[in-house]
């Protein structure tokens, strides 16, 4: 904990212990009970909340429920009982279409996420997870993350598109008709790809980058990230050869959707192409496929982080010099971390791509970089339910959080407002967003560096500072 | 790589021989104008070198410190009620006012972003208070964004515009106008006075040690945390000057171009070798030269849809190949 974090917690418990329980009695409690008391606390708090300011109905109740039964019952000590909470999450997830419309109002958040938000969450996790790899694992800053989501997105742009016109390629692609120009490769052939091109295209950039070290190589990938959008915003006419490669600030567009095709949907009753689907299926089908998208995801995280591969990077993170003492080495190892990161992303860039059937230069700024390290960081470095959390809930807030927010402060504190009349002109809070983004950043890294969910072996480092030099130790040579 | 190198350097020389020879009049405006582009870019190079030299951090805040110089000078500038090309009588108090008052006010800004955001991540991970000074760059924008809104922030062209002289050069003429000048002669002072502080004052001996090894500096009786503190606030006054002259020189600014030049003027920082001071200013110039020709010259220049490429690119070549820069030492960073 940060010190102004250490400096909350000391007149916390100085209040509480003004009431009469004070942290000794606290902690002579069982663990499990202690557990409890907080759980069954902030529930009741969260739905006080509810009752005063949000929309009540019984879901809250179901809500609360599932919340105290996930955190009380210590599962982990029943058999199979680690899969328990990701199982229920899971499930939660899959039938979110079905219930979503039923849900309470949160307090000044206000209706639950609608479908294209949870489309875009799911999209955008998808990319903290592949960040992940590469800060989380590895310890590599990377501030030109947007370089992969861009080149991801141009793949799909350039392959499932009329944008060469002058070729005439069809394979897999769905609802295309015949006589269409340009490339139309099957969207589920250009994910892979995607992330495999993205992933090359990572190594060909980390190969002489990745010897920098900390700051510089940040600096580095940050060029990058500057670079790529630059050559997409000016590829319409690459220095007046008049070879239009990514239409310029036009984008690419309409790029094809995702489908099976007649053949299989007649077959299985999956849909033959998601963009002929009805309004609520389209975003059904996008969002399950979202998910399935993370799932594999999550999955490729686990398993990398475990094997010999990701104990390397781990080693990396902790101390680069050990390691290398060690054996490992460091540059293949970080060129790997470097491709795993870039190919999550290029698929989701590819998707994203897909699922707004167009690609524009200015989607990919250096903010949108930073909006996912920032998910990354808030959520809990290296930790892959705290990057879940903290992408789900960045994209949100972005989405349709920060407006929600705004209107309910501009309706209580507003002109005409219901409570006390502060500003008198509305505030567009969404205009906002990336200074509220970097204001989470600066509290998260003062009062709790480690995240909101973090591991407990990265939040050791950062307690230890066993992760690299401190700041103000700098000296020496070696670093 | 010394041969890669050579050959790029090599082609550049071409490139640029060659605009000379077509048309050395346009050639020479070009270069007057990348001139007063490095003078701005110096002074917030310095600041970048400046604050990496004592705490080897990347304080991403810096160009929108100096963007808001820029903001607070056009402010002030407006409230004088200057028209275009005023007398030198109206014209020097102006600036004089606005110069102090966004010096300060910059250096006071930067210092309490070093107190809140930098300060008390000393013994965190060196990536902690980068990533608040990525935090901390966008906050900045927003207030900015908040005070002035999304839209260009404009001010009368109150710099005259009339010839210091006038060549004639290949068959047409080269014109040198007070507004370039008043640029540089802004600058000069600045640099200099700077040069003194650190090399010839007790306080300037207290930076050069901190910077060097902070134990050893506390252990003589420097006031290590205050040192940092006064460096960051000559780093912030650098910026809040060079903001007066972006806004007097190009008359308009907007809450998001602190970023963008801040990132270039970090690549001059590093051309010249981070944590030098004399080479920030020998960076900040070839910088200003290189945006000048690529987006001034007439034959075969990738134009202004390139310069940031170009500058990344070169920022990208510099820490690949040699990243102690044109003038820096070797530093554990480039092993």
């Amino acid at each position: 904990m940060g010190r102004a974090g250490r400096w909350i917690s000391a007149h916390w418990w100085a209040l509480l212990g003004r009431l009469g329980f004070g942290k000794d009695r606290w902690l002579a409690l069982d663990r499990n009970a202690r557990r409890a008391f907080k759980t069954f606390f902030w529930v009741a708090v969260g739905l006080l909340l509810i009752a005063i300011g949000g929309v009540w109905n019984s879901t809250a109740l179901y809500a609360a429920g599932i919340v105290i039964a996930v955190l009380i019952i210590p599962w982990r000590r029943l058999p199979f009982g680690q899969w328990i909470v990701p199982l229920v999450f899971l499930v939660l997830a899959v039938l979110y279409p079905f219930y979503y419309t039923h849900l309470f109002g949160s307090p000044i958040f206000g209706p639950a996420p609608g479908m294209d938000t949870m489309v875009v969450m799911m999209i955008f996790t998808m990319m903290a997870l592949g960040l992940n790899v590469v800060v989380g694992y590895a310890g590599l800053l990377d501030l030109g993350y947007v370089a992969f989501y861009a080149i991801g997105a141009y793949m799909a742009g350039w392959f499932a598109s009329s944008q060469f016109a002058d070729r005439k390629i069809h394979f897999g692609a769905v609802g295309i008709t015949p006589s269409a120009p340009g490339f139309h490769i099957s969207i589920w052939l250009i994910l892979p790809a995607a992330g495999l091109v993205t992933a090359l295209i990572g190594v060909l950039i980390g190969l002489p980058t990745l010897r920098l070290r900390g700051d510089y190589l940040a600096i580095v990938t940050l060029g990058f990230g500057e670079i790529i959008p630059q050559i997409a915003r000016n590829g319409d006419n690459f220095f007046g050869t008049g070879f239009n490669l990514t239409g310029g600030t036009q984008g690419l567009t309409p790029i094809d959707g995702p489908g099976f095709g007649n053949f299989i949907s007649e077959h299985t009753g999956l849909p033959a192409n998601y963009l002929f689907l009805q309004t609520a299926d389209f975003y059904k089908a996008f969002y399950w496929t979202a998910l399935l998208l993370v799932l594999f995801t999550v999955f490729c995280s686990v398993r990398l982080r475990d094997s010999r591969l990701g104990r390397a990077w781990i080693a990396i993170r902790e101390d680069e010099i050990a390691a290398a003492a060690m054996g490992v080495p460091l540059m293949r190892t970080k060129t790997w971390s470097y491709a795993t990161g870039a190919f999550f992303g290029g698929i989701a860039g590819a998707y994203f791509a897909s699922f707004k059937s167009a690609t524009f230069p200015d989607d990919f700024f250096f903010n949108i970089s930073v909006f996912i390290l920032c998910m990354v960081i808030l959520g809990g470095i290296g930790n892959i339910p705290g990057v879940i959390f903290g992408a789900c809930f960045l994209a949100y807030l972005n989405q349709e959080g920060l407006s929600n927010i705004g209107g309910w402060l501009n309706g209580h504190f507003g002109p005409g407002g219901t409570a006390v009349e502060v500003w008198h002109k509305p505030v567009d809070v969404p205009l906002y967003n990336f200074g509220i983004f970097g204001l989470i950043l600066v509290i998260v890294m003062l009062v709790r560096p480690e995240g909101l969910i973090p591991s407990r072996r990265r939040a050791a480092e950062f307690h230890e500072g066993v992760h690299d030099q401190p700041l103000y130790d700098v000296s020496g040579p070696g670093g | 790589m010394p041969m890669f190198a050579a050959i790029l350097v090599g082609l550049l020389l071409v490139w640029l021989i060659v605009n000379v020879a077509k048309d050395p009049a346009d050639f020479v405006t070009v270069f007057f104008i990348g001139l007063t582009n490095g003078a701005v870019y110096a002074l917030v190079a310095l600041g970048y070198t400046l604050v990496y030299g004592i705490l080897e951090l990347i304080n991403f805040a810096h160009g929108d410190v100096f963007m808001l110089g820029g903001m607070i000078s056009a402010t002030i500038l407006t409230a004088f009620g200057l028209e275009a090309s005023a007398s030198f009588g109206a014209l020097a108090p102006a600036i004089i006012v606005s110069l102090l008052v966004a010096m300060v006010a910059c250096g006071a800004l930067n210092a309490t972003i070093e107190f809140v955001a930098y300060k008390p991540l000393r013994r965190a991970p060196r990536l902690a208070p980068l990533i608040t000074a990525i935090g901390m760059s966008f906050i900045l924008q927003d207030i900015a964004l908040a005070w002035k809104g999304p839209e260009y922030v404009s001010l009368p062209a109150i710099l005259p515009r009339s010839e210091v002289f006038r060549v004639a050069l290949g068959g047409s003429e080269v014109v040198y106008t007070w507004n370039k000048l008043i640029v540089v002669i802004i600058t000069v002072p600045v640099l200099v006075a700077l040069m003194w502080l650190v090399q010839s004052t007790k306080q300037g001996k207290a930076m050069r040690a901190t910077a060097q090894d902070k134990d050893a500096a506390a252990m003589m009786g420097i006031n290590v945390n205050r040192t940092i503190s006064f460096t960051f606030l000559i780093a912030g006054a650098l910026a809040g000057a060079a903001g007066l002259l972006y806004a007097l020189y190009f008359t308009q600014v907007r809450y998001d171009q602190g970023f963008q030049l801040g990132l270039i003027a970090f690549t001059a920082a590093v051309l010249g070798g981070i944590g030098n001071l004399p080479g920030a200013v020998l960076g900040a110039l070839i910088i200003g030269f290189i945006q000048a020709f690529n987006e001034g010259l007439a034959w075969h220049s990738p134009g202004s849809d390139w310069t940031q490429s170009i500058v990344f690119s070169i920022l990208i070549l510099i820490l690949v190949f040699r990243p102690e820069g044109l003038l820096g030492e070797r530093t554990p960073e480039g092993a």
